[in-house]
């Protein structure tokens, strides 16, 4: 195993820095619901694990334990908890922490307790951490870039730590390996309402319907920047209804006639809120519709309904629901 | 293979549970072990909803739970392991499950609980604080479970976890955090404990919700992600809670979940031909229960609980 030191391939129970110490069994109690046996080096190292965390012995020798625990089995929580407990005692040094916190997580990216740990360290080091972080959450983003626990991290750092100046590029490129990254998204959205660095929302908002609008353009089967347009304009429907590009892109679509499912549902959820059409649209979507359709749909905003239900049939009962609550005016 | 609905192997799933609970030899047993009460909560669910808990003795269990709680009222993953929120939750849910709430020193273990609720609102999982809206989640689960939400400052509690909403209707971990339907359970099953629903875009989350559901039959936790078994159970039952799980193809999900079991040793995997484990059988046939499917018993969407056992707690006095 890469990760041990030279000489440490001894049992722990023929190194003579624990000849002191009596290993401590599992406890499953008199009639044990769940009776297990070990695998013989994880149980001795379990059980010295066991010997210097009952008595409560802070020592180095106890840190040095709780590593090889953790390297065979990240997932104890116990042996996080204590080993935070000697970091304190021994008042170790965290950015060495960060290390070793690095080398567990390549093979663990996923485990809630190594992400808490890292935050824990981090939160004790403060902004002489933020750069170490940022390089650690866009490692681990490399081999998986919707590691949700890796963006929760990140965007711990970012708020508590800073570190901001990069990120609305660090999003770019995200989205440029993969359009389809609903992570990059979210965290795009993160950055044009968060950073100190940029003007917020509004500011950034006619940018980001631009870049969108190519986004989408390139991928209309893309479920995020079709959601991330709407988000744009958060708390103002009428200024996304009326935005001249967000109908623009729907229209294009359609005439297209491929991938038109989050058109069609954007055009419908324009039309909901006012919009109306002009007689391309009406053709667009008269272009759309199979011969099985009923032809004689009195408003566009029905037939919209009706296409989608007949072209995305898993949801058909969604786009049926739809059909029945179109408010009365509706075009 | 068409769309023929295989059979659900009720009686190979118990075995394959009552295996793993049982096993002595298993290298995946040990290095989980931290986990049992989770394990175990999974495990007897799910033979419970396939009507099969009395196989179990119901003694040994509960005197194993008890030994799993500590001083500051928490229970741990198992004997030796520190208190958690998680598993106090699971806990909770396993005396549930045997009628046995009543061993419980109600005041010590919701005062830790209420114990781990932050100023913000949020809760924490253990003294280290870690913030989630699982860990509220699970709080007002458990609370409400022993009737006692009053110990929690709920209307703190409700906000916060309005503040981890999203634009397209979903929740996430914390604030800002992506929508991904494992916290949209946890935020909406919250809401629902507390009377707060009224918080929750039922017909933009709906959508969001019903989007999960790709070509498979099966669903995913996020835009663009592979399906899961696991998220039968997490965005149907949020489907459920808001009134809008006709909004997905039901047959085509209980294929998929279907074609999840290992047919010859029992079991159910993330997706099919993987290797199965506890988890995933539970989500599965939790999963099924939702889609009232024949033999399998309800399952209550927000306590994740069978409905007799939620019944028995709230109306029998």
């Amino acid at each position: 195993m890469e990760w041990k030191e030279e000489g440490e391939e001894r049992p722990l129970s023929q190194r003579p820095e624990w000849s002191d110490v009596t290993p401590v069994p599992q406890d499953d109690g008199p009639n044990p619901v769940v009776p297990i046996a070990y695998k013989d080096d994880f149980t001795e190292t379990m059980d010295y694990f066991r010997a210097v965390y009952f008595a409560d012995e802070r020592s180095l020798r106890s840190l040095h334990v709780t590593a090889e625990a953790i390297h065979m089995n990240a997932g104890n929580y116990t042996v996080w908890h204590f080993r935070r407990l000697i970091l304190g005692a021994l008042n170790a040094d965290l950015h060495e922490e960060l290390n070793f916190i690095k080398k567990v997580a390549n093979g663990n990216p996923k485990n809630y307790q190594i992400w808490h740990h890292r935050r824990w360290v981090a939160e004790k080091l403060g902004s002489d951490a933020t750069s170490k972080e940022l390089d650690f959450t866009k490692k681990i983003l490399s081999l998986d870039a919707k590691n949700y626990h890796a963006w929760s991290h990140r965007q711990w750092v970012l708020q508590e730590l800073g570190g901001w100046e990069d990120e609305l590029d660090y999003c770019k490129q995200l989205l440029e390996d993969d359009i389809f990254n609903n992570s990059a998204w979210n965290q795009r959205y993160f950055v044009i309402t968060k950073s100190p660095f940029l003007g917020g929302l509004e500011a950034m908002r006619e940018s980001e319907v631009n870049y969108t609008v190519g986004a989408i353009i390139a991928k209309p089967e893309n479920e995020s920047p079709w959601r991330y347009l709407r988000g744009l304009y958060k708390d103002d429907a009428q200024s996304w209804v009326n935005d001249p590009q967000v109908s623009s892109v729907c229209l294009t679509v359609l005439s297209a006639k491929r991938n038109t499912v989050f058109a069609l549902s954007t055009l419908l959820d324009l039309l909901c809120h006012g919009f109306q059409p002009s007689q391309d649209f009406i053709n667009a979507v008269d272009a759309l519709k199979t011969p099985d359709l009923d032809q004689s749909d009195s408003n566009l905003a029905t037939a919209v309904c009706s296409v989608l239900g007949h072209m995305d049939p898993m949801r058909v009962n969604y786009w049926a629901w739809r059909k029945n609550k179109l408010p009365a005016q509706t075009a | 293979m068409g769309g023929k609905i295989g059979e659900l192997e009720a009686e190979k799933h118990v075995q394959y549970i009552l295996l793993v609970e049982k096993r002595k030899d298993d290298f995946e047993s040990v290095v989980t072990e931290h986990l049992r009460m989770n394990g175990a909560y999974w495990g007897l669910t799910t033979l419970d909803l396939l009507g099969k808990l009395e196989i179990v003795d119901q003694d040994e269990v509960v005197s194993w739970v008890m030994e799993c709680q500590h001083e500051s009222g928490g229970f741990g993953g198992n004997i030796g392991h520190d208190p958690h929120i998680v598993h106090t939750l699971s806990a909770v849910q396993v005396l549930a499950l045997f009628d046995k709430l009543n061993v419980l020193d109600i005041d010590k273990i919701t005062n830790y609980i209420a114990g781990l609720q932050n100023v913000d609102g949020s809760f924490s999982g253990d003294m280290w604080g870690e913030i989630d809206t699982r860990f509220s989640y699970i709080a007002i689960c458990c609370l409400s479970l022993l009737q006692c939400l009053d110990k929690i400052n709920v209307e703190k509690a409700v906000n916060y976890i309005v503040s981890c909403k999203n634009l397209d209707g979903g929740f996430g971990c914390t604030p800002g955090a992506e929508s991904h339907a494992g916290q949209i359970f946890c935020c909406v099953g919250a809401l629902a404990l507390t009377g707060s629903l009224h918080h929750v875009d039922k017909d933009l989350l709906g959508w969001w919700l019903c989007e999960r559901q790709v070509k498979s039959g099966g669903l995913n936790g996020r835009p663009e992600k592979l399906p899961d078994v696991c998220y039968s159970w997490w965005v149907l039952s949020s489907l459920i809670m808001i009134d809008r799980a006709h909004w997905i193809d039901k047959d085509k999900l209980i294929k998929f979940i279907i074609d999840c079991q290992d047919r010859e040793n029992g079991g159910i995997s993330d997706r099919p031909d993987d290797a199965v484990d506890v988890f995933h059988t539970y989500f599965g046939v939790a999963g099924l229960s939702l889609l009232e499917y024949p033999g399998v018993k309800a399952v209550d969407p927000a306590y994740a609980l069978p409905v007799h056992v939620v019944n028995r707690i709230f109306f029998s006095r």
